[in-house]
């Protein structure tokens, strides 16, 4: 396999803190790589190097078989494009913004505007070219951005959490549009996820990542088959518990996750499980109802994050769980720090990891 | 008594007609200002990305020092610079005292502090993710500074015309470094203060006008063009 880009002995140190640590990673020519780990695992930090524009503070960078010393920066920067988490464009219209590299590379203006036209259609944002960047709604401009890197036709395209912070109906695009760009362009992939299922599904490959190491590469199947302890030490992922399971005569499961709390799965499942509950699936309601969902939570909001249509809240139930809901239900339910409030999700939401 | 209406009159006929001396003062003023913050901008704008954009030892100092300097009064800067101008000064054999080169030097160092300290803030205020945006699209370290003061570009703009009105408008140094030769190196501010000496009153009232009339319009300007940023911001191409 051809290698695009390769990591070795890799660490980054900020002051006192150690960042990355004793890094090794290839990544081959055509493959989507996660880079799956929770926040502060240093995910970022890695695709900064790879990126470029952040340096190791010990360690070797190769790419395309060259050791990249400080002077080749700007040229291997050429072939490597990242797209931030946080949604960034310059303060000037669609069009002009993903003009921005090309105009870099002096690409003449009637292939510039065909490779614009076609980048803004991939990204599904027609109509949109004269509009003022900063003034697209999350979603479009995270799709922008995207566009803005497709442009370029880089070897390798860096993604930094593309979905987190998007509404589902953007980051079923942006997901299809990631597969595709693989499939059809060729182009090498490398994403950082906190997404459990994204790293499912998208990627040929996994790197889990925690503290600043890579602790275990392999295939979505042998991560997820298998239970590492790596993959149950990611309690810092969203809505991801760890705990024994026993089956019910139900036929479902029961997984005990500490505090009192028991977990009813639609799964048979014995021993240690890691479950994990897609913050969109959970109902949020202000007193108990009667429904069809096997589970029920009192517990009260613990944290309110803004993401614009959304709202993420943690909700303290004796473990915190997060929760998806759009700003105008969070309006009109009246809710704030410390509200009381019942969370629900069917036994069919809880996935076993 | 000073017949203030009269004069106010008699000031405004002097401007509807086109009166050879007002213009020509009013054209110096314009003149001497422009190319000062011209001078300020290139020097000053380099100063503003650094102070910006880099971190260094002393950086606070550098800014405080010409956040200090914002208020000089402007007659101690332009006695400072007759020192140096004058015969037995260190650059008194460059023959610049007296001349139209004194004032614009004069004000270009006067209005440098206001520059740096307006366009540093500006700059400071881009998102510093603009600069690895930038890099991460191709951009070289320069490159990457320039999409920053692009980005900058509305208070950069702003820094230029709060230097051009506080060089229009100061007095201290054209008068000691100028010398407020008539038909030379007078400007609206010395020329207000000779005819008001003089009791030239219709005159000092019509280079009064004109000045406010600058001044106001130059401000003017400022917030039609800050209601026009919407459209500017399209037009705007980030490299």
């Amino acid at each position: 396999m051809v290698i695009v880009a390769e990591l070795r002995d890799l660490s980054k140190v900020y002051g006192d803190k150690t960042v990355l640590d004793g890094i090794n990673l290839q990544v081959y020519e055509g493959e989507i790589l996660a880079l799956l780990g929770p926040n502060g695992s240093g995910k970022t930090t890695l695709l900064k190097i790879l990126a470029f524009i952040e340096n190791p503070t010990s360690g070797e960078v190769k790419f395309q078989n060259k050791t990249v010393s400080l002077k080749d920066v700007e040229r291997a920067r050429m072939q490597s494009t990242l797209v931030f988490q946080k949604t960034i464009a310059f303060d000037t219209s669609v069009y002009n913004n993903i003009a921005y590299g090309l105009k870099i590379r002096k690409v003449p203006k009637n292939a510039r505007d065909e490779e614009i036209r076609n980048a803004i259609r991939f990204v599904k944002l027609e109509g949109f070219e004269k509009r003022p960047a900063r003034k697209l709604s999350g979603g479009e401009q995270q799709r922008l951005a995207i566009a803005r890197a497709l442009v370029l036709r880089t070897k390798l395209l860096l993604l930094d959490e593309p979905t987190a912070n998007l509404d589902p109906r953007n980051a079923a695009i942006l997901e299809e549009v990631i597969a595709t760009v693989n499939r059809e362009m060729k182009t090498t992939v490398v994403m950082a996820t906190h997404n459990m299922f994204q790293a499912k599904t998208l990627p040929q490959r996994i790197a889990l990542m925690s503290d600043g190491r890579i602790t275990e590469v392999g295939t979505p199947i042998e991560i997820f088959g298998k239970l590492s302890k790596n993959l149950a030490s990611f309690a810092a992922v969203d809505n991801t518990f760890t705990g024994a399971a026993r089956k019910t005569d139900a036929g479902t499961t029961i997984v005990d996750i500490g505090n009192g709390l028991q977990i009813q799965a639609a799964t048979q499942r014995q021993g240690e499980t890691s479950i994990f509950v897609n913050p969109q699936d959970i109902i949020l309601s202000k007193s108990a109802v009667a429904s069809s969902a096997r589970n029920v939570f009192k517990g009260r909001i613990i944290e309110v994050l803004d993401l614009g249509t959304l709202v993420k809240l943690k909700v303290d139930i004796g473990k915190p769980f997060t929760v998806q809901i759009t700003k105008q239900s969070f309006n009109e339910m009246l809710l704030n720090l410390n509200t009381e409030v019942y969370i629900a999700f069917k036994a069919s939401n809880v996935q076993v990891v | 008594m000073v017949d203030i209406l009269g004069g106010i009159i008699k000031a405004l006929q002097m401007i509807l007609s086109g009166d050879p001396v007002l213009y020509g003062i009013l054209y110096r003023s314009l003149f001497f200002s422009g190319i000062a913050v011209i001078l300020a901008t290139l020097w000053g704008t380099p100063i503003a990305m650094l102070l910006g954009l880099k971190d260094f030892r002393g950086k606070t100092l550098v800014k405080t020092f010409f956040n200090s300097l914002i208020g000089v009064p402007t007659v101690v800067l332009g006695l400072v610079l007759f020192l140096i101008f004058s015969k037995g000064g260190p650059l008194g054999s460059l023959g610049l005292l007296y001349t139209p080169g004194a004032i614009i030097l004069g004000e270009a160092i006067l209005v440098t502090p206001i520059l740096v300290s307006i366009a540093t803030t500006a700059i400071e205020a881009v998102d510093p993710e603009i600069m690895n945006l930038s890099k991460t699209l191709g951009a070289s370290e320069s490159q990457a500074s320039l999409a920053v003061l692009k980005e900058a570009v509305n208070g950069v703009l702003l820094s230029n015309i709060a230097s051009f009105n506080r060089a229009i408008a100061e007095l201290g140094v054209a008068l000691l470094v100028g010398g407020n030769i008539a038909g030379l190196t007078d400007v609206l501010t010395t020329a207000i203060s000779r005819y008001t000496a003089r009791g030239d009153l219709d005159l000092a009232i019509a280079l009064g006008i004109m000045l406010m009339v600058f001044v106001f319009g130059i401000n003017m300007i400022v917030i039609a063009a800050r209601k026009a940023k919407f459209l500017l911001t399209l037009g705007r191409s980030p490299q």
